[in-house]
């Protein structure tokens, strides 16, 4: 299998005087889907914005397909990196957000050609074909020249993975792609993510939904004031969990 | 709660596809509602608006004659286009500079910050009319511009007076004003923008530049435009105070001068009046076709002609639901 996708040794975070994240060590293989779960302020989110660098980590390392996230390392010291080389390192991680954040100004096809077209200077036919194809893939070939208000939350989100997509990322991180949905929208978007998981993608999922953890993931991690309190196969830990905290919370949950 | 089909089977087909829904209970016809008091005020405002229309007609002060021998006057025209000039230059800079300035302000380089900062400061706080007057004491001030190392050695000067003409003092007096003022109506516009956007246009790994250009800037015009449509209705009589440079043949200044040929400046004003409004009238729709364009996907409303496709998209399901 070679080289994890995602390595991070006891990464922190702090806000200030608050510590957030305090020491997370955890590996994703290639390929692997990741389900992070726990209580809200749990530190989930938090993580997974450390993995493209929306977050800058205070402390631990952290990296991706190799590279360390966020800093140049040389001669044994750690150099605060340009937003340049920023920028690249998010152009191979795909994020899907919770309130979907897509560009209400664009259609669904543009939302999801521009940056191809901007970032990774394809031709503007070549990224409307990969888009429409795309739009397909999560079967909403016939929105191409909706906007996002005419779209529902489920249809939103569904564009919004798409637009992901584009960028043809080698990492897909899912912050709780469901929560703001009406609970009948959220089948089709967990579909659409489960269809990406059978076809090899390495996705990190924050989410509440515990039957797409036991169905889909490889492994689950469950978070509780920023550390990670237990972790394991999915089945296992949900059905037979050793930590007080998990069992606490899983009861209160599924 | 009880379904009723009724009525679905007979009547679906009669009604014209893209019509309202053929089916279903009778559209409601009400009585509208009866409004005694905006009949009342109506008539009020009618009869005092004739009243005042009567006086002016009626009032020889007014000089009717004058004003409609000077309204189309080659001198005013031009003067009216001088006036045109002068709001479209200053406006362009003016925004130009202000959406420099806005984003200067709001990014993470303390340097830019402040300078946008000290700028807003002094433009903003003091008189356009002082200013302008200092634009045209300019060569007084500074009679010429060295080129060269400062205090050591200059191989070249140039005479300011060769430099500018009244003219483009005035724009320039005009332009620098208004950027502070719309360096803040950007500002107002780009923290408009939910957070959201800039998150996600960072994750697909676009640059601060692009962020703002593609993504934040357009999705703030929605706020900017109003605004700046003001502000150019705005620019447009200001420009009447450049004969504080002094520059005398626009709009106002050329009028004023005329009086002197009438006799009575008060067809003059009337007549420079006039041309203000007509220029004011077409910028008002420009506004409401800019606000139109930047409006676009704002709205979960649906366009007529997307209702439209829609209901002839239900038609046709329920044509082909009875088959």
């Amino acid at each position: 299998m070679g080289q994890p996708m995602v390595r991070s040794e006891l990464v922190c975070k702090d806000f200030g005087a608050l510590r957030v994240l305090k020491g997370i060590s955890l590996t994703v293989g290639r390929g692997e889907v990741m389900c992070l779960v726990g209580p809200s302020g749990s530190g989930k989110s938090t993580f997974l914005r450390c993995i493209n660098h929306l977050e800058q980590v205070t402390a631990g390392r952290l990296w991706v397909d190799g590279e360390l996230v966020g800093y140049h390392e040389r001669g044994g010291k750690l150099h605060e990196m340009s937003a340049k080389d920023a920028a690249r390192q998010r152009r191979d991680i795909g994020m899907v957000f919770q309130k979907f954040n897509l560009f209400p100004h664009l259609t669904a096809l543009e939302n999801i050609s521009e940056a191809p077209i901007r970032v990774k200077k394809q031709k503007k036919a070549e990224a409307s074909e990969r888009a429409r194809e795309l739009l397909d893939q999560v079967g909403l070939g016939e929105k191409a020249k909706a906007y996002p208000a005419q779209l529902s939350g489920g249809q939103q989100q569904r564009v919004a993975i798409a637009r992901a997509l584009a960028m043809d990322p080698k990492l897909m991180l899912f912050d709780e792609p469901t929560s703001a949905l009406d609970p009948e929208l959220v089948g089709e978007v967990l579909d659409v993510m489960k269809e990406l998981a059978r076809g090899g993608m390495t996705m990190i999922v924050v989410t509440h939904e515990m039957g797409f953890a036991r169905e889909v993931a490889d492994a689950l991690v469950f978070m509780d004031g920023g550390v990670v309190v237990e972790s394991g196969e999915p089945r296992e830990v949900l059905s037979n969990p050793k930590h007080d905290r998990t069992k606490a919370f899983l009861s209160k949950v599924l | 709660m009880a379904v009723s089909h009724s009525g679905t089977g007979e009547e679906a087909g009669t009604g014209s596809a893209g019509g309202p829904v053929d089916s279903g209970p009778e559209l409601i016809q009400a009585v509208p509602l009866r409004r005694p008091g905006r009949w009342i005020m109506a008539v009020l405002v009618v009869l005092l608006l004739g009243l005042f229309l009567y006086g002016v007609a009626t009032n020889p002060a007014y000089d009717w004659g004058t004003f409609g021998r000077y309204l189309f006057d080659q001198r005013v025209s031009k003067a009216a286009g001088v006036t045109l000039s002068l709001t479209a230059l200053s406006m362009f800079f003016g925004i130009v500079l202000g959406v420099v300035l806005a984003v200067m302000r709001l990014s993470p380089n303390p340097v830019l910050k402040y300078v946008s900062f000290g700028w807003l400061w002094f433009f903003r706080g003091t008189p356009v009319y002082v200013q302008l007057v200092f634009w045209g004491l300019l060569v007084v001030i500074y009679k010429q511009i060295d080129l060269g190392i400062p205090f050591v050695h200059q191989f070249a000067h140039i005479k300011t007076q060769n430099l500018l003409t009244y003219y483009w003092l005035a724009v320039i007096g005009l332009a620098l004003n208004e950027s502070a003022y719309m360096a803040e109506i950007v500002r107002a516009g780009l923290t408009s923008v939910d957070e959201g956007q800039d998150e996600a246009a960072r994750a697909l790994g676009m640059s601060w530049g692009l962020t703002m250009r593609r993504i934040v800037l357009p999705q703030a015009m929605r706020v900017i435009i109003p605004p700046t449509g003001n502000e150019l209705i705005s620019m447009l009589k200001t420009t009447s105070l450049v004969t504080a440079v002094p520059l005398t043949t626009e709009l106002y200044s050329r009028t004023r001068d005329l009086s002197v040929e009438t006799f009575n400046p008060i067809p003059m004003l009337l007549v420079a009046s006039a041309w203000y409004l007509f220029f004011t009238s077409i910028l008002m729709v420009g506004q409401f076709y800019l606000e139109r364009y930047f409006a676009r996907g704002a709205s979960r409303k649906m366009s007529v002609r997307q209702l439209q496709a829609l209901a002839n998209a239900q038609a046709a399901g329920n044509q082909k639901g009875l088959i």
